[in-house]
């Protein structure tokens, strides 16, 4: 089998690079395109290779152009708009939630916005509030978008080419943390996007770690510490959130017995709390032999001042000391416990 | 004098003083020149959607409708009109008072009634009633109440067409109220700087619900958005089926050519209030009996008839005929619409998504 080494940002070129020689029904708008900055490496020269025609770097106007792409994809184009920032999105809320997630129910199926929403969630580097927000929960509660969050590069490029070609309205989210992740990819297979979600990475027997984009990477590097230290975790990736599909957590979980979900959203009503809901209500009685933990953001906006930053982000030795904490085999407390 | 002075003066400054009097143009409009058959199919489908209208307005009125009706009685000129220059491959998009949009499209009578009762042969098989309606085939693409939210998707709509070499335009009904919401503005900026083919079209009756528009806006033109975005815009009377239109007409050729976005406002106003059947004299500091009595003088229909009779294309016989035709057809399709099934529950669950896969 051939295979060629990609980060998780140029697999994401790959993607769009495959599906505008392949579709001429794909284009991509939002902000940013022309730019070398906006977007990291995920869509060099893309206007070069495809025209600008293709490729529309657009005015200051999130709302209307994801309005407008939701309007193309009724008109028989597969648009991909891109926001450089999930915060920048918060314009064209009403195009994805009111439209685009209603429209198949609303016209009694018989129409469908077929839009992908790529919204980047890009943080730290002392950018602050309005430059951090992983609003995933949100799209994951509503009825009739997708919600898709790759944390490998395999994901990154395939996954986004299964978004784009769903008849669905689908919001991609990518995570500029992931961008220098590296694998060697196997040649593009079309997968449809209906049979994807949660994957276990990772098998074990003491604890099951769930991750969600950036945290599953977290969740993979905590594995191998763990596992010079003794102990065995499996990983699950959740890959797909709406709809979302748990049986493989509940699966997991039924196995180890003990949970510890690592969201890098907001702790109050985040998505980590779905997951454990379902797996909860879905487990036979006695298999949980602890309660089960979330790790997340702390319920306050992005901080810009460097210490509190350090302070805010989950790392990789919170996860860690969570873990031994569970298992009890560690005196420290798990460091992100809600105020 | 040149186009923009014209403009000036014809518009005095954008407060449309002459225009949105309703003691002006009561007059029989002006057909001369006017193809004759066109001029009866322009009256029939006036008729058509006045008398579809009014029966929902009944039905609201007697209860058997459970669901808000945004009634626009005395409008009927305008979808009329601006449909003449449209095809069923152009994508039309509306709001929450679209029922004549989507008949000026050819939408079946009863298929439009069935969805307002939620029948399951409804246009949009129920699922979206008054304010949701849906007739792709015969180009009408879709109307949400959210005000404004259809109006970037036309401009999608017309941009696909850009992109796929066609010479479809996008269209976009709104009212004045919906001009006041921003993504309007963006949607008007991003049609002209892209030179995307779509007409917007404003309804502008003067009010917003129940505020005029001059307790909302500095001044009564919305054509001044299009001016402001180097869009070309006619302001005509809504009135006018006639000129309603030639504008249409004028403005979308404009758009099929390459030429980018146009904008046509078309000064109306409606006989019910803002939802339901009555009248609303009462409601709005501004919405008074006289004048609600002066612009029922400026119907679009009877101005027409009037024209007609003048011009002795039709006689008093010809027009009871065509009104009695009308009201049978619509008659029976409430019939038929009422004696139709609902959707069944599974409809609740297997329309969120176009296909849910079983996962292993």
């Amino acid at each position: 089998m051939h295979l060629k080494t990609f980060t998780y940002g140029s697999a994401i070129l790959a993607a769009f690079e495959y599906l505008l020689e392949n579709y001429p029904e794909v284009f991509v708008i939002g902000q940013g395109l022309w730019s070398p900055w906006y977007v990291g490496n995920t869509m060099t020269d893309l206007e070069k290779k495809f025209g600008i025609k293709r490729i529309i770097d657009t005015p200051v106007s999130e709302s209307a152009c994801t309005g407008a792409a939701v309007g193309a994809s009724l008109a028989g184009m597969k648009p991909v708009v891109v926001h450089p920032r999930m915060d920048f999105m918060l314009y064209a809320m009403d195009a994805i939630v009111n439209q685009a997630a209603k429209w198949s129910h609303m016209t009694g199926g018989q129409a469908h916005a077929s839009v992908c929403i790529r919204g980047i969630i890009n943080r730290g580097g002392e950018q602050g509030a309005q430059h951090s927000q992983a609003l995933h929960a949100w799209f994951a509660h509503i009825p009739g978008l997708r919600v898709v969050m790759p944390a490998t590069p395999l994901d990154a490029r395939d996954l986004l080419i299964s978004s784009v070609l769903c008849e669905d309205p689908v919001i991609f989210i990518d995570d500029r943390w992931l961008y220098d992740l590296c694998d060697d990819l196997p040649p593009i297979t079309v997968k449809p996007l209906g049979l994807e979600g949660p994957k276990t990475l990772c098998k074990g027997k003491d604890i099951t770690l769930v991750g969600i984009g950036f945290s599953t990477h977290l969740c993979l590097e905590a594995e191998k510490i763990l596992r010079k230290n003794g102990v065995s975790s499996e990983v699950v990736d959740i890959r797909v959130l709406n709809p979302f599909d748990s049986s493989e957590i509940v699966k997991s979980v039924s196995k180890t017995g003990t949970l510890i979900v690592v969201d890098g959203g907001w702790r109050t009503c985040g998505f980590s709390g779905e997951v454990i809901a379902c797996v909860v209500e879905a487990v036979s009685s006695g298999v949980m032999k602890r309660p089960p933990v979330r790790l997340t953001l702390p319920d306050a906006p992005a901080p810009t001042s460097s210490p509190l930053e350090k302070m805010y982000y989950t790392s990789v030795e919170d996860v860690v000391s969570a873990v031994l904490s569970v298992l009890r085999l560690s005196t420290l407390a798990p460091k992100k416990i809600v105020v | 004098m040149n186009m923009m002075e014209k403009r000036t003066s014809l518009f005095d400054n954008w407060e449309l003083t002459q225009l949105s009097e309703p003691r002006n143009y009561q007059d029989p409009i002006d057909i001369s020149g006017y193809d004759s058959p066109a001029l009866i199919r322009h009256l029939k489908l006036m008729y058509r959607i006045r008398f579809a209208e009014q029966c929902l307005a009944m039905g609201r009125k007697e209860g058997i409708i459970g669901g808000p009706v945004h009634l626009g009685v005395g409008q009927e000129a305008i979808a009329a009109g601006v449909s003449s220059a449209l095809t069923t491959s152009d994508r039309v998009f509306g709001a929450h008072r679209s029922h004549a949009h989507v008949l000026s499209q050819g939408a079946s009578l009863q298929a439009l009634f069935a969805e307002v009762l939620g029948r399951n042969s409804g246009l949009a098989k129920g699922m979206g009633g008054s304010m949701h309606l849906y007739d792709q085939k015969n180009g009408f693409y879709g109307s949400v109440p959210i005000v404004a939210g259809t109006v970037s998707l036309a401009v999608g709509a017309g941009l696909a067409a850009k992109l796929q070499n066609s010479t479809d335009i996008g269209v976009s009904y709104l009212g004045d109220g919906a001009v006041e919401e921003g993504t309007v503005h963006e949607s008007l900026n991003l049609a002209s700087s892209m030179k995307i083919p779509v007409l917007f079209v404003v309804e502008n009756n003067l009010f917003a619900s129940h505020m005029h528009i001059l307790q909302r806006q500095p001044k009564v033109s919305t054509a001044r958005f299009a001016y402001a975005n180097d869009i070309p815009y006619e302001v005509v009377d809504g009135n006018d089926v006639v000129e309603v239109a030639l504008a249409a007409s004028r403005l979308v050729e404009h758009c099929r050519n390459g030429n980018g976005p146009a904008f046509l406002e078309a000064i109306t106003y409606r006989w019910y209030g803002h939802v339901d059947w009555r009248e609303d004299i009462d409601v709005g500091v501004n919405r008074s009996d006289t004048d609600l009595r002066e612009w029922k003088k400026r119907d679009p229909i009877k101005r027409l008839v009037s024209s007609l009779l003048e011009a002795t294309i039709c006689n008093d016989e010809d027009i009871i005929g065509i009104e009695e035709a009308i009201k049978q057809d619509v008659d029976h399709a409430w019939e038929l619409a009422l004696s139709d099934v609902f959707p069944g529950e599974h409809t609740l669950f297997d329309r969120v998504y176009a296909k849910l896969e079983q996962r292993i």
